[in-house]
């Protein structure tokens, strides 16, 4: 398993990141080695193990539909690194969602 | 050339829950920017979603009355983007296992005919936060961050703008219907995104589809779908090609424009959602929600019908929202021999103060109980039929009990047969031409000389006491 850089610079945008070129470089070889370390798992066989998107067998797991009391304004605002009023601010945004 | 309109639709709806979907925080519409917010919606690190049971169940009760199939077993998955709508920077959706699957809305047009558009699936999410833009930067309102959203995606089964419009109004009943939303529109607890395209008359291949966006409303998507297929079709017969992309609704300009989108951002890299556990739902538990989902509204206008002896015409415009049904129902509270009063008056003086798609008839100061005063008060002879209605208007404006008003305004109907006598005596006098015509046997002139007595009281008086009275004296 490996990665190219065109996928490199593909995830980079699609997380709003611009790495340098130098970064770049590294991030592709260095992703190589992640997803090579990882791909040990595939030695195993599973042929007979379902796929599970959860470790412990539970189902249903739900809470009741209960309002509990939020953070206050502060609180929720405290870690943002810019705020207006009672709102977080954002830099500009260039494209819609 | 002819072209054939096809369209489908994405409903977004807010299901109608206290608290979110993932968090407890208070999922009502408003308040203080940032004032319904915890650690598990703002996306902190270390935080766990836990699901609410009372979203699952509004969802899986719309995907039955949708006719779907429900999975014996599913799961959620991510959804990544990143935009500071959805701080986690992921949304918790359903992908790979929607909730519901080949489900089926069943449209009536206007000229009786039947269409069914067919539901590709249903599925639970999270909804987003809101976005000021202003300035340089942009204002972020998480409040609404991680609310319950059910998104409907229908086939491309409809047709033409009749036929959108009835969908529309039909999806916005079926979830009224069902609880699973207020669908305020002007709220945004109900939106639709449409997907329009074009394609040569009797062509099997699907022609270029456009998404559109940013409708607030049923008009608006109605305005914006007419503007679309226009486009398309001058596009088309100049020989353009139709670009598929999502553009945006100019409700002021009344047009259609491309959204500005980085190329690739659509590349959401879902994934099973491994912060929540599977949901089994089983037999018994899908026949608990089947038996708990509320009549729908084509069966309650044929119960109108025959048990309140209504017109069919009445049961449509009563049934139409079930909670105008509800109120009704209320209203006549078993007296079937006032239904048909009861219905007039909520036809004609009610529902005119419901003029907009989000007006609610729970909120008018004019109440059920009220209405069953007003027809009791006409019933037992207390008021006439004339004054019911001047009450009625008055209990409208100001929610005022109607035996307060007949009260403090004296209002009430003579019914005192030595009080009317005078009036009698008063008015055949006053028309000797009338009273010979109708002793010639001219019955019908007898309806004029009533009419003058009920004048002369100044509508007080009680019209069958007028008659009888009159009567004997002629």
């Amino acid at each position: 398993m490996t990665i190219s850089r065109a996928e490199v610079e593909h995830i980079a945008l699609l997380s709003r990141l611009s790495p340098s070129e130098a970064e770049l470089e590294r991030l592709t070889h260095d992703l190589a080695e992640i997803l090579a370390f990882v791909a040990k798992l595939s030695e195993l066989d599973l042929s007979e193990v379902p796929p599970t998107s959860h470790p412990v067998a539970l189902v249903n797991v739900t809470a009741p539909d209960e309002v509990e009391p939020s953070l206050d304004n502060d609180t929720a605002l405290r870690n943002a690194p810019s705020r207006q009023g009672p709102f977080f601010r954002t830099p500009k945004i260039v494209d819609a969602g | 050339m002819s072209y054939e309109i096809v369209i489908g639709l994405e409903t977004h709806t807010e299901l109608h829950t206290r608290s979110k979907v993932f968090c407890r925080c208070d999922a009502g519409f408003g308040g203080e920017p940032n004032s319904h917010v915890c650690p598990v919606c703002l996306g902190l690190p270390g935080t766990l979603p836990v699901l609410n049971r009372r979203s699952l169940e509004l969802a899986l009760l719309t995907a039955l009355a949708l006719e779907c199939e429900i999975p014996a077993r599913f799961q959620f998955d991510r959804k990544n983007y990143y935009y500071p709508d959805l701080p986690k920077n992921y949304q918790i959706s359903q992908e790979y296992q929607p909730l519901g699957r080949n489900g089926r809305l069943l449209l009536v047009m206007p000229d009786g005919r039947e269409k069914s558009v067919r539901i590709h699936n249903v599925h639970l999410e999270e909804d987003a936060g809101k976005l000021l833009h202003e300035g340089g930067g942009a204002l972020v309102d998480l409040n609404r961050a991680g609310t319950s959203l059910l998104e409907i995606v229908s086939y491309p089964d409809i047709a033409s703008l009749a036929e959108l419009d009835v969908y529309m109004a039909t999806m916005r009943q079926l979830l009224r219907y069902v609880g699973a939303s207020d669908c305020k529109m002007q709220e945004g607890s109900l939106r639709f995104e449409v997907n329009i395209s074009l394609r040569p008359a009797g062509a099997t291949q699907l022609g270029t589809k456009v998404e559109l966006k940013n409708i607030g409303s049923m008009k608006a998507a109605m305005r914006a779908a007419g503007y679309e297929i226009e486009r398309q079709r001058e596009a088309l017969e100049a020989g353009r090609e139709i670009v598929q992309e999502t553009r945006l609704w100019d409700e002021e300009r009344g047009v259609t424009a491309p959204m500005r989108s980085k190329e690739g951002a659509k590349d959401y890299r879902y994934f099973p959602e491994p912060d929540l556990v599977p949901v089994e739902v089983d037999a018994a538990w899908l026949e608990a929600l089947r038996r708990s989902l509320p009549e729908p509204a084509t069966a309650r206008r044929r119960r109108f019908v025959a048990q309140y002896g209504l017109p069919d015409y009445d049961a449509g415009v009563l049934t139409a929202d079930r909670q105008v049904a509800d109120w009704f129902e209320a209203a006549v509270a078993g007296r079937t021999d006032q239904a048909k009063t009861i219905s007039n008056w909520v036809m004609t003086h009610i529902l005119k103060e419901l003029p907009g798609e989000d007006d609610r008839i729970e909120d008018l100061k004019v109440k059920p109980e009220h209405l069953a005063q007003l027809a009791e008060l006409v019933s037992s002879g207390a008021i006439s039929g004339n004054q019911a209605k001047e009450v009625l208007l008055l209990v409208i404006e100001s929610g005022q009990p109607p035996a307060e008003i007949v009260e403090a305004r004296g209002m009430k109907q003579l019914s005192d047969a030595s009080l009317l006598e005078k009036f009698v005596e008063d008015v055949i006098a006053a028309n000797p031409k009338q009273v010979e015509q109708y002793r010639a046997g001219k019955e019908a002139v007898l309806g004029y000389l009533v009419g003058q007595v009920m004048k002369a009281s100044k509508g007080q008086a009680n019209p069958k006491l007028v008659n009888e009275l009159l009567r004997s004296r002629l």
